[in-house]
């Protein structure tokens, strides 16, 4: 029997479009029961919105005080109480996931499957290795559980429509002092986020400093788009680390990705890959971005991108 | 502290352009150059710098793999570590086996610390580092952008997906380190020869006592489908119109 236990990303306020994606890449599988479990402080209306996820069986809620916000350390032996039963544990290979999801791996005591990006029956997958320059079929043994991190731009989020049933889960668990939470500095910003927005704008190293980045900020908040960046552009402080694209920072699938002043190593295109349409505006032809796009305009970036900005305006 | 120990994984060099194999039964490696994995790099620099600042005695390399591993272990010499440890074993090891291992090494030394990278570019499973910490029963720290100690308590910065995150954990701990935290020193050619004084030792598999986790089987490696050369366009109305007929403005 499949039976799925789909670990919630949250904030404590709203669910992360990434439980949904995992939601849909449990719906692959061909499970009899797909469950999402929400940990948290106060997670009501957090539950309310799980619910309505096409495709969920029952919602579980696990409320603790110390569960909010989300530390791996603490949140993974409640899972670990919770994975009791089920055949497949799912969590999102956001740095949420990321981080969470191996650790309730070990404990469980299998390794895991991270990245799915395609489902080939209920113990065979494809996942992304090598900075997407191999894709490879795995096969997870039948006799233990299946615990796996959700490429989430590969798949579409599930749906809303539906109206599971919520329910408080008994979860026996120890959890560690050893780890405290102390902050989150987020980038305040009221730009969409980079991980769901249909529409992103990058810029390169090519752009030269902080201030002419701004450029970049122009035209994203005349499209409505969320602002990306390549790793040399974090690396030389013109932007913050969370807007790096590529193999090691985020994997996006927007529908509209114009990439402004970068070249294209293949570490940044991996992190694109699944892009609906790609723009690449680069002053060198040679540049292997444009390999990839699906629009490319060879040229000067400071002057076209102003242009650009002021012609959609 | 102590000790730190730090994990160095042999992997296809970052610049290599990797192929996979035509049969399909996994991706070229003869003749391709092999390096130290760049995230295990910062860790070891991050390692060493705890030590020159005073607040670790020694650094241990660690690398599990066939006695090629050796060169890395060297280099991490080189850079600056104490001593090296190979666990030789020709099979692949998967990361929870890993894990189990760091475990048993942790267990030898006693280690207060162990630095991570946060992924290997290899097989990009970003797994070993978690699976270490739980199976230690210990914090774990992931994708560090800074550290500071604080006697036996660390307080680390890390990078997730809406900023930056401070924990704090109590020593001893597992950390992976991310890019922003330092960047790796250069080995000089002094250095080379010294690092040639040091001890490696060689521990087998079999001497540690580590039961293999179940395996994930890989049963074909293809390369990825590549997406199509576009249009180009010659100036910015061609690529308004271009955008306008996709819908896309």
């Amino acid at each position: 029997m499949t039976k799925i236990l789909v670990i919630a990303e949250h904030n404590g306020a709203a669910l992360n479009p990434s439980t949904a994606k995992c939601v849909a890449c449990a719906a692959d599988v061909g499970a009899s029961d797909i469950d999402v479990a929400v940990l948290g402080g106060s997670v009501a209306d957090v539950a309310a919105q799980a619910a309505q996820i096409n495709g969920v069986s029952r919602v579980l809620t696990h409320e603790r005080p110390e569960n909010d916000p989300a530390v791996a350390a603490i949140l993974a032996p409640q899972i670990v109480a919770m994975a009791d039963g089920y055949s497949h544990v799912f969590g999102p290979s956001t740095a949420f996931g990321k981080d969470l999801m191996p650790r309730v791996a070990a404990l469980l005591g299998v390794n895991q499957v991270s990245d799915i990006m395609s489902v080939d029956g209920s113990h065979s997958f494809k996942r992304p290795i090598y900075a997407g320059n191999a894709i490879v079929s795995v096969e997870a043994p039948k006799d233990s559980v299946v615990v796996a991190t959700v490429r989430t731009a590969s798949y579409q989020a599930a749906e809303d429509g539906n109206s599971a049933a919520v329910e408080s889960a008994a979860v026996d668990a120890e959890i560690p002092t050893h780890t405290r939470f102390v902050e989150l500095k987020t980038g305040a910003s009221d730009r969409p986020d980079l991980q769901t927005a249909a529409k992103v704008v990058s810029g390169g190293r090519a752009l030269g400093s902080e201030e002419k980045f701004e450029i970049i900020y122009k035209l994203a908040d005349q499209l409505g788009a969320a602002v990306g960046s390549s790793r040399a552009a974090v690396d030389a402080g013109y932007v913050p680390p969370e807007t790096q694209v590529g193999q090691t920072g985020q994997i996006i699938a927007p529908d509209l990705y114009i990439a402004i002043g970068i070249s294209g190593a293949i570490q940044h295109i991996t992190g694109i890959k699944d892009a609906g349409t790609i723009v690449a505006i680069n002053k060198d032809e040679e540049a292997p971005i444009f390999e990839v796009a699906d629009i490319g305009l060879v040229g000067d970036l400071f002057a076209v991108v102003p242009e650009l900005t002021e012609a959609l305006s | 502290m102590e000790k730190i120990v730090v994990g160095l994984k042999r992997v296809v060099d970052y610049n290599v352009r990797v192929q996979v194999k035509s049969d399909g039964s996994g991706v070229e490696t003869d003749g391709v150059k092999m390096s130290i994995n760049p995230f295990d790099e910062i860790a070891l620099e991050e390692a060493l710098r705890i030590k020159e600042r005073g607040e670790a005695n020694e650094v241990i390399v660690v690398s599990i793999g066939a006695s090629d591993a050796q060169q890395q272990l060297r280099t991490g010499l080189a850079m600056g570590a104490d001593r090296a440890i190979l666990v030789e074993t020709d099979t692949a090891t998967d990361a929870l086996t890993v894990a189990r291992i760091f475990k048993a090494i942790v267990d030898r030394e006693s280690a207060d610390l162990v630095i991570l990278g946060k992924q290997a570019i290899d097989d990009d499973n970003s797994q070993t580092g978690q699976m270490l910490a739980a199976i230690w029963d210990r914090p774990q720290a992931t994708f560090a952008s800074e550290i500071v100690f604080d006697g036996s308590v660390a307080k680390v910065t890390r990078e997730v997906d809406s900023g930056l995150e401070t924990l704090e954990i109590d020593l001893p701990a597992v950390i992976t380190v991310d890019l922003r935290l330092n960047e790796p020193r250069y080995v000089k050619l002094p250095d080379i020869m010294k690092a040639k004084k040091k001890p490696l030792d060689t521990v087998s598999l079999g001497e540690l006592d580590v039961s293999p986790a179940p395996q994930i089987r890989e049963t074909e490696f293809k390369p990825p489908e590549g997406r199509q050369r576009g249009v180009m366009v010659d100036d910015v109305a061609g690529l308004v119109a271009a955008l306008k007929d996709k819908g896309l403005v």
